[in-house]
């Protein structure tokens, strides 16, 4: 699925989010694939990410045993090796960056790690473009973002359509994001706690939780 | 997908997570309720939030204190105190709408491969979409609306009428029963799903004649759309062929999933199963 292309916002709105992923391909190069994803998420935790996934779960992943205190004092820091020791399968794996600086620096060493395995950069046009760049390599491919075509006025305001659209799987609802940013609105939440709680619907760990902060509390800024 | 009534708390903070909007209190039966008709068996209720495995008659009980006091319990909004949710076994049709809704969970059973496919993701190993061609993904349903199969077909006929090639490991052209019209099995046309994604290619003088219909199509039917359109790029990594034609058709493409080129043919021997989640 595309669970990445459609994130909602302008090229201006992605310089905090670059997401790249390795696929391998089905009986192109799948065999022992798996070292390899791992080797790709090890290499990715060392430049800084704000999330990573193995396409059955993200580093800030839900909590199947919490006990009442958590209502008080709830955990959200991201967990990297789990996310590496769980790739079982061959499949997509993937770290989302804040900075081109981190996503430059951790594609530099994939490029250098030479697997063999597809590597795509999901971000702004540009941005995929500059960091292929200062590694010296050139684009193979490229899948362009149309806009959503809605006749029947089904989508909600930009803001929510931003934030729920950072999981492309559709984890988070319309009225999950609405409800973090009321809640943020209304001093229930900080914006980086309301930005933890939608990172944990996302089984993928592409949600970029730094952007979500970002985009929340434009949003609250805007209705003050 | 189950509410376990012995365990609901009617504390409502599942009705926020549903993507379909299929979960509401019942203020006669103090619980929450699932509309199976809205409901795409996505998990994001079941595997979304966290859990407590409170005791219910103690949670209840002082729930009905803080209600009659008048005070709000501010719980994390993404918690479900009881452990309420339960995965039920499905079968098909409404098996169908857990294989395209819910993008952890695996289901080989129906002879389709996976719910997503690789599209151009390994266009460097897999050439699916050569120099010169156009690949489109048109995705429906997502974000947040849903889409019923009887829509989708709706689309995949008006495409196969205009002569597009349709990709042949996608789910969807596995349930086609005739690929030549775009014709979906008749059994599945009811169910209501989170998002398919039809695949299809064709030349690059055919791009205008694709985007129209899509947006003709979409028109009748009751669901949004949203398109990936992908080509190859030069030996400089330069879009001088397919960007330009976006351009003066007026579309925008702010975003882009970009295959960087860097993968190769590894295996030695082929093999038939893989369980690839797109990115």
């Amino acid at each position: 699925m595309t669970n990445t292309l459609h994130r909602y916002g302008d090229a201006n709105s992605f310089h905090d989010d670059y997401i790249i992923f390795a696929i391998p391909s089905v009986g192109k190069n799948d065999k022992d694939a798996i070292p390899k994803l791992k080797q790709f998420l090890t290499i990715c935790a060392k430049h800084n990410p704000c999330n990573m996934g193995n396409g059955n779960r993200g580093s800030i992943a839900p909590d199947k045993g919490l006990n009442p205190t958590a209502h008080w004092n709830r955990k959200s820091a991201p967990d990297w090796q789990t996310v590496i020791d769980e790739v079982k399968k061959p499949g997509t794996v993937a770290a989302v960056f804040t900075t081109k600086a981190d996503a430059e620096a951790a594609f530099k060493e994939v490029v250098e790690s030479d697997f063999g395995i597809s590597v795509n950069i999901s971000s702004s046009v540009d941005n995929a473009r500059e960091v292929g760049k200062c590694c010296g390599v050139n684009r193979h491919s490229v899948e362009y973002a149309l806009a959503f075509n809605d006749p029947h006025d089904h989508l909600p305001n930009s803001q929510v359509l931003e934030l729920s659209t950072m999981c492309g799987h559709g984890m988070v609802s319309f009225n999950m994001a609405k409800k973090m940013l009321e809640m943020v609105r209304e001093g229930r939440r900080t914006s980086a706690q309301a930005a933890a709680t939608l990172v944990r619907f996302c089984p993928c760990g592409v949600y970029n939780p730094q952007r979500a902060k970002r985009l929340i509390e434009s949003a609250c800024k805007v209705q003050r | 997908m189950i509410i376990n009534q012995h365990k609901c708390v009617a504390c409502g903070n599942c009705v926020a997570v549903c993507p379909m909007g299929a979960i509401y209190v019942d203020p006669e039966k103090n619980r929450a309720q699932i509309n199976d008709e809205a409901c795409v068996e996505c998990g994001t209720c079941y595997r979304g939030m966290s859990t407590e495995h409170l005791n219910p008659t103690m949670v209840r009980a002082v729930r009905k204190v803080a209600k009659f006091m008048r005070f709000r319990f501010e719980p994390e909004p993404d918690v479900c105190p009881t452990g309420a949710f339960e995965m039920n076994e499905l079968e098909m049709p409404r098996l169908i709408r857990q294989i395209f809704s819910d993008p952890v969970v695996e289901h080989k059973s129906t002879g389709i491969k996976g719910r997503g496919t690789e599209e151009v993701k390994t266009n460097d190993v897999s050439l699916r979409v050569d120099t010169g061609e156009v690949g489109y993904t048109i995705e429906f349903g997502r974000p947040g609306v849903g889409v019923l199969f009887s829509d989708i077909e709706e689309m995949t006929r008006a495409l196969a009428a205009s002569g597009v090639t349709f990709e042949s490991n996608n789910p969807i052209t596995h349930l086609m029963t005739d690929v030549k019209t775009g014709t979906i099995r008749a059994d599945i046309l009811p169910e209501k799903i989170l998002s398919a994604i039809v695949e299809i290619k064709t030349k690059i003088d055919e791009v205008e004649k694709v985007l129209r219909i899509v947006e003709e199509v979409n028109e009748r039917i009751d669901t949004v759309t949203a398109i990936g359109i992908s080509t190859r790029c030069d030996s400089d990594g330069e879009d001088k062929i397919l960007a330009p034609v976006l351009e003066d058709l007026g579309y925008g493409y702010a975003r882009a999933k970009t295959n960087m080129g860097l993968g190769r043919i590894t295996n030695t021997v082929e093999l038939k199963t893989n369980s690839n989640v797109g990115a």
